[in-house]
């Protein structure tokens, strides 16, 4: 077996990275941007009980309480907390083994699990990312939208989105270029992505060369991945914040 | 004919009482310079007028229609808040124009947008709103700088990009909050004009100024404010040369003295 075959199936298995890659971009952004904003809903159902007057002590400490459940964001602010505080690895062993233990039936197929449990975990970073970019805007800018007659939503879409995603881009950059490495996780449920196949040639050839080169991959694509989002950067040079 | 009447506003923040009990009316075509130093609520008083925030109590009424009522707010639904504003036009101390937008489209945004809304965005009506923007620029005499980006522009060139924005929706009333507060003395001036050509063209405004002697000048009706109260209100010469109130007096000493 010349070197030649060995890289071609290296680049071969390499497509599982990529397609974790890029499905949990396509899925993970959006649902990032919907759990940023359950992180910044305001909605508390019960915040009438503010307005009772009650004496100072028990009572109205839990009518403050109370008043102040904000239901949606206690639930994805919790949720964001599991996920970011448990390793990504227990999550894919979980998505994969955990439905099947606990209700039976049959498995997902490996590569779904790891893109669910990439999504999910993925989404839960993006959304801090969206919410930070959102909450630094000015409050200037959405009350100039808003005296002008503009809607929630054009406000959103028209002031609010172009320069948080300016503001964003060096963070996501971070995350993009974590995810490249990360996709190699897939492989503690037996996903054969790139590292797993080089550790295969360890195993059976006594080669470890094709597992170093692995490296060589991951380089240039976050070598590509620098300069798509320094243009992306430049791009969005044109207004100042 | 009476162009606006606010009758017994009251707001409070928390505990704060920021405006206790403010009445007063405006004619058609006059300006209102409002004076007070920091902390007297005037800016909250122009805010409430923009629904940017909601009295506890009183009711506004532009040209005869009752646009707010504290005891009716919770009825108001966006989409009419939408509309009412509308009747008034804000000009920020920061200026808030839309950093990812030239001069131009920042003026004709809200324009664009609403005739989207309404079905009619067809080439010709784009053309007629890039025409009144271009106008509206002139007007303010940045004609040429009319496709550059806010950070482009000086503080008094965005200001002015701004009062042409707020121009845009023909706002019955236009308020200035502290227009040319960030501004340094050479840049106040030319900020200072164009309201000046406002007010000699007769659009109905309100502005919160520290600028004595542009209130004094431009203004026809002025108004003090203190403590969330107006203590004096009256023809603008009048108050500031020849205040009544003690309180006036003192606000206006420093003024006066220089004079």
């Amino acid at each position: 077996m010349n070197a030649m075959v060995i890289i071609k199936r290296l680049l071969e298995s390499s497509v599982i990275n990529l397609e974790i890659f890029f499905v949990t971009l396509a899925l993970g952004l959006p649902l990032g941007l919907i759990i940023s904003f359950g992180t910044m809903s305001k909605w508390a159902p019960f915040s009438f009980l503010l307005q009772i007057k009650a004496e100072d002590g028990f009572m109205k400490k839990i009518l403050c309480f109370i008043g102040k459940f904000r239901p949606i964001h206690d639930i994805t602010a919790i949720f964001v907390w599991i996920i970011r505080g448990t390793p990504l690895m227990l999550q894919v062993i979980i998505v994969y083994y955990g439905p099947g233990l606990i209700w039976g039936g049959e498995a997902m197929g490996r590569l779904e699990a790891a893109l669910v449990a990439f999504v999910i975990n993925y989404a839960c970073y993006f959304s801090e990312i969206f919410r930070g970019g959102i909450q630094s805007m000015p409050v200037g800018q959405k009350e100039a939208g808003e005296v002008l007659g503009m809607t929630k939503t054009q406000i959103f879409f028209k002031i609010t989105l172009l320069q948080m995603v300016k503001r964003i881009v060096p963070p996501m950059g971070n995350e993009f270029i974590t995810l490249v490495k990360d996709t190699s996780l897939a492989r503690i449920i037996a996903n054969k992505e790139i590292i797993m196949m080089a550790q295969e040639y360890v195993s059976s050839k006594a080669l470890i060369w094709p597992l170093f080169s692995t490296a060589v991959f991951f380089l240039v694509a976050c070598g590509i991945l620098t300069i798509l989002l320094n243009v992306a950067e430049k791009k969005l040079d044109y207004f100042r914040m | 004919m009476e162009m606006l009447n606010v009758a017994h506003i009251q707001k409070s923040f928390g505990k704060v009482e920021v405006l206790k009990d403010i009445s007063f009316s405006l004619e058609q075509g006059q300006s209102l310079a409002i004076i007070g130093s920091s902390g007297s609520g005037k800016t909250t008083l122009l805010r409430c007028l923009n629904f940017l925030e909601t009295p506890d109590v009183g009711t506004i009424t532009v040209g005869g229609e009752q646009i707010f009522n504290a005891e009716a707010h919770a009825k108001y639904s966006d989409k009419d808040i939408r509309k009412k504003r509308l009747k008034f036009g804000l000009v920020f101390q920061s200026f808030n124009l839309f950093p990812q937008y030239t001069a131009l489209e920042n003026v004709t945004l809200a324009c664009k947008l609403m005739a989207k809304e309404q079905k009619k965005l067809n080439k010709q009506e784009l053309e007629a709103i890039q025409q009144k923007g271009i106008e509206l620029l002139t007007q303010v005499g940045l004609a040429d700088r009319m496709h550059n980006y806010p950070h482009q522009l000086s503080g008094g060139q965005q200001q002015r990009v701004a009062i042409a924005r707020a121009l845009a929706l023909e706002p019955d009333i236009l308020c200035f909050d502290e227009p040319t507060s960030a501004l340094d003395p050479e840049l106040t001036g030319e900020v200072l004009k164009v309201i000046r050509s406002l007010a000699d063209r007769k659009m109905t405004m309100i502005i919160v100024t520290h600028e004595m002697a542009f209130a004094r000048d431009v203004a026809d009706q002025i108004i003090f404010m203190d403590g969330g109260v107006i203590v004096e209100q009256g023809p603008a010469r009048e108050v500031i040369e020849h205040p009544q109130e003690e309180r006036t007096k003192q606000f206006l000493a420093r003024y006066n003295e220089n004079n």
